[in-house]
């Protein structure tokens, strides 16, 4: 009894020292939403304004009919009409378009001879992977003028018409798995280090000793450190939830409380990182850069920005040991798929699992030190 | 800063100053030398990011595990499944029924479907012969490689079956496609220039902003006041040191990602080094800058983390396009010196010496060091009056 009482008044301790400075007060509070809002709508690989020019050699009516497809799919934006060839390298070294489309002066009259028609497509290959999807949208574009220019010149529809579907995110909408995501991204780089830099703080500013001379049992303060992250922490989530929910208007198919289930173990288990980051970290330096080198590898591995399926063996086997991966997945699987408690289960107990390890790894950290 | 140094009085000669530079430096290199987290981060984290984005990272999808429904096995069918198996990109599993692929998709162990109904032959001879593709959503660039991947493998099949008919089935437009710069469509090949971004703005701003908020927060920089050292070069004395190890990273990566992964360096090495050390001192001013408003370790580690770091990942440019955000946000990426190092280093490492890219994007990040250093400077100042 006594124990509980002394761990809530080091509970409440901490929440007031956080809260109190308004410094410390809008750094933990504003920069989640702020974050969620403009990084949910920068993290998207959909593209709706490719800049791309022109150079028709043809300047036919089928060729117009061609580009003024290209012009009304509201993806692409013609910034010019190239008259020479020369011209086409200087619009994609400068970077003023990232595609130019040419146009054969024969277009027209290889289409009327039933194709083939040649256009080329020169695309800014800097960043590769906005290239290829602006190559992909010019490529369906181009299986809808195929489908009305034969439906309109009475030759036959190509014998087989792939249908495709998407499950989950009809719309393919990366915003739709991005943000989502950052809802584990954001809280497990928050969770890091604010666990890790308030132990260090009092370490460095020598209060910690104090902490210890105190009735408290080692157990307690990391107790009374590790719950007001948490509390933080699930502020932050929802925060970020419900702008994915009323801002963003992403469907939320699953129940809210397997949701908080999986995202309490979760911070839990980031909580015990940042701790285990904190027990080796001498200073408030090193703590930052201790969960730095943490939170990178995390990051990387987490299968938001590339994923996990295209890595290697190795590396995949290597992601199991990653709380974030995990996270992710839960986030997905009850907000897109909708999924059950027995749905996210596969996901649930390695996260639990990494919890234990990591706060009885830091607990036993700290009561090393003390002897 | 120059400037800075010349116009105060002449009390004590150039020489001398130059000897307090240097003897701040050395107390400031011994301080990166002995403690770790600091050489971990500037260098040990970039061999560690390069190898992983290197062997690890990827956005081309192989192996996607697929299930191939055939309700009836007959020979066009099995042309087909041949077209899956063969092409590199899959990993069928082939299945007789609709409702055993639903399964395999619901305990997440195909990514997509492809589905040739049972009377696919039949309907085939009267041209209208539907595939069913279908692909889990959730990650909807990977799904939208693997719609692609899939139609490119129809396609192939169709190719070669209608290879005897002199009609090409692909229908009368063909588009030809180039990827200038990256022909082989390698996402190393801007994955590694975004990395050595990073790792700039890692060691630029998020360590010197750390390090000047210990210096603020223990006092000890009013105590370096109060000695004869002036502003000007207390800010060298203390920068300098991350300036090296931010130039040793980047050597580190460039020449990693130049040997080891083959990322071609097109422009030339001098103009390379300039920028980055332009973009280095920008960086540099920034975690100052942050470091002398917040003077506490706490604050400037988190404000570094998402006023420099985490933009340079979501609004630089380096992997998602920014034509594509809406202006209000796009707006926040023009005072980013990230977006303008992003588009240099993709130009020099891949294009070459483009002046039309290089000229504009390096004003922009001296007018943002001029800014920064300026108001650094006359903050510093300010706190001490």
């Amino acid at each position: 009894m006594d124990s509980l009482r002394r761990i809530v008044a080091l509970i409440w301790k901490e929440l007031l020292a956080i809260l109190k400075d308004p410094r410390s007060r809008f750094v933990v509070l504003v920069p989640p939403l702020l974050q969620g809002l403009i990084f949910g709508y920068a993290a998207t690989y959909d593209l709706n304004s490719v800049r791309y020019a022109v150079y028709d050699q043809d300047k036919s009516s089928a060729s117009r009919q061609f580009l003024a497809m290209i012009d009304g799919s509201g993806t692409f934006l013609r910034i010019a009409n190239l008259r020479d060839q020369k011209d086409i390298a200087s619009i994609i070294d400068g970077k003023d378009a990232i595609l130019v489309i040419q146009i054969g002066a024969d277009f027209e009259r290889r289409l009327l001879a039933g194709g083939p028609a040649d256009v080329q497509v020169i695309a800014d290959g800097r960043n590769s992977n906005t290239a290829g999807t602006a190559l992909n949208y010019i490529g369906t574009i181009t299986e809808t003028f195929n489908a009305q220019w034969k439906g309109s010149n009475g030759q036959p529809p190509p014998s087989v018409q792939p249908a495709s579907r998407a499950w989950y995110n009809p719309n393919l909408e990366t915003r739709w798995f991005m943000i989502p995501g950052l809802i584990g991204m954001l809280t497990l780089v928050q969770m890091i280090v604010i666990t890790a830099m308030s132990v260090a703080r009092e370490r460095e500013q020598g209060t910690f000793d104090q902490l210890l001379v105190t009735p408290f049992r080692p157990i307690e303060i990391m107790i009374g450190k590790s719950v007001p992250s948490v509390l933080i922490g699930l502020v932050q989530m929802t925060m970020v939830l419900a702008l994915a929910i009323f801002w963003f208007k992403i469907p939320f198919q699953g129940a809210l409380s397997n949701l908080y289930l999986g995202v309490l173990l979760f911070l839990v288990a980031a909580v015990g990182i940042g701790l285990m980051v904190s027990s080796v970290a001498a200073t408030m330096q090193q703590a930052l850069l201790g969960s730095f080198l943490t939170i990178m590898p995390f990051a990387m591995l987490s299968g938001l920005n590339t994923p996990i399926s295209n890595m290697p063996k190795e590396i995949q086997y290597l992601t199991l040991l990653n709380p974030l991966r995990y996270a992710i997945t839960i986030v997905h699987k009850v907000f897109l798929e909708g999924a059950s408690l027995r749905g996210i289960f596969p996901e649930l107990w390695p996260i639990a699992l990494i919890a234990v390890f990591t706060l009885s790894f830091a607990v036993w950290m700290f009561q090393r030190r003390l002897t | 800063m120059e400037s800075q140094l010349t116009n105060k009085p002449a009390h004590d000669s150039q020489k001398m100053s130059a000897r307090r530079i240097r003897a701040l430096l050395r107390k400031e290199m011994l301080q990166v030398i002995r403690d770790p987290s600091s050489i971990a981060i500037a260098l040990i984290l970039p061999i560690f990011l390069i190898l992983l984005f290197g062997y690890g990272l990827s956005l081309d999808p192989k192996d996607v595990p697929l299930a191939l429904v055939l309700e009836k096995p007959t020979p066009v069918s099995a042309e087909v499944a041949g077209a899956f198996r063969l092409s590199s990109y899959f990993r069928v599993t082939t299945v007789t029924s609709m409702q055993r692929a639903v399964d395999l998709m619901q305990e997440g162990r195909v990514d997509g479907i492809v589905r040739l109904a049972e009377d696919f032959d039949r309907r085939l001879s009267f041209g209208d012969a539907p595939i069913q593709v279908i692909v889990l959503g959730v990650d909807a660039n990977r799904a939208r490689i693997i719609q692609s991947y899939a139609q490119g493998a129809i396609g192939q099949w169709l190719g070669q079956r209608n290879a005897d008919r002199s009609e090409v089935s692909a229908g009368p437009v063909v588009i030809q496609s180039r990827m200038w710069f990256n022909e082989a469509f390698d996402s190393r090949y801007f994955l590694v220039p975004g990395l050595i971004v990073l790792i700039m703005t890692l060691t630029g701003a998020l360590l010197t902003a750390m390090v000047m908020a210990r210096e603020w927060e223990r006092g000890t920089l009013e105590a370096l006041f109060v000695t004869p050292v002036r502003t000007g070069e207390i800010l060298i004395g203390k920068t300098l040191p991350y300036f090296l190890l931010g130039m040793a990273g980047l050597l580190l990566t460039a020449s990693t990602g130049r040997f080891l992964f083959h990322v071609p360096l097109r422009g030339s090495l001098l103009i390379l080094t300039a920028v980055s050390a332009l973009y280095l001192f920008v960086a540099l001013g920034f975690g100052l800058l942050i470091s002398t408003i917040t003077r506490s370790q706490f604050v400037a580690g988190q404000v570094a983390l998402i006023a420099t770091f985490l933009p340079a990942v979501f609004l630089s440019g380096f992997i998602f396009d920014l034509a594509s955000v809406p202006k209000a946000v796009r707006l926040i990426s023009y005072v980013l010196p990230a977006r303008y190092y992003v588009s240099l280093l993709q130009t020099i490492f891949l294009a070459g010496n483009i002046w039309s890219i290089i000229i504009p994007n390096c004003a922009a990040m001296l007018v943002m060091f001029m800014i920064v250093f300026g108001v650094t400077l006359r903050k510093t100042k300010k706190r001490l009056l």
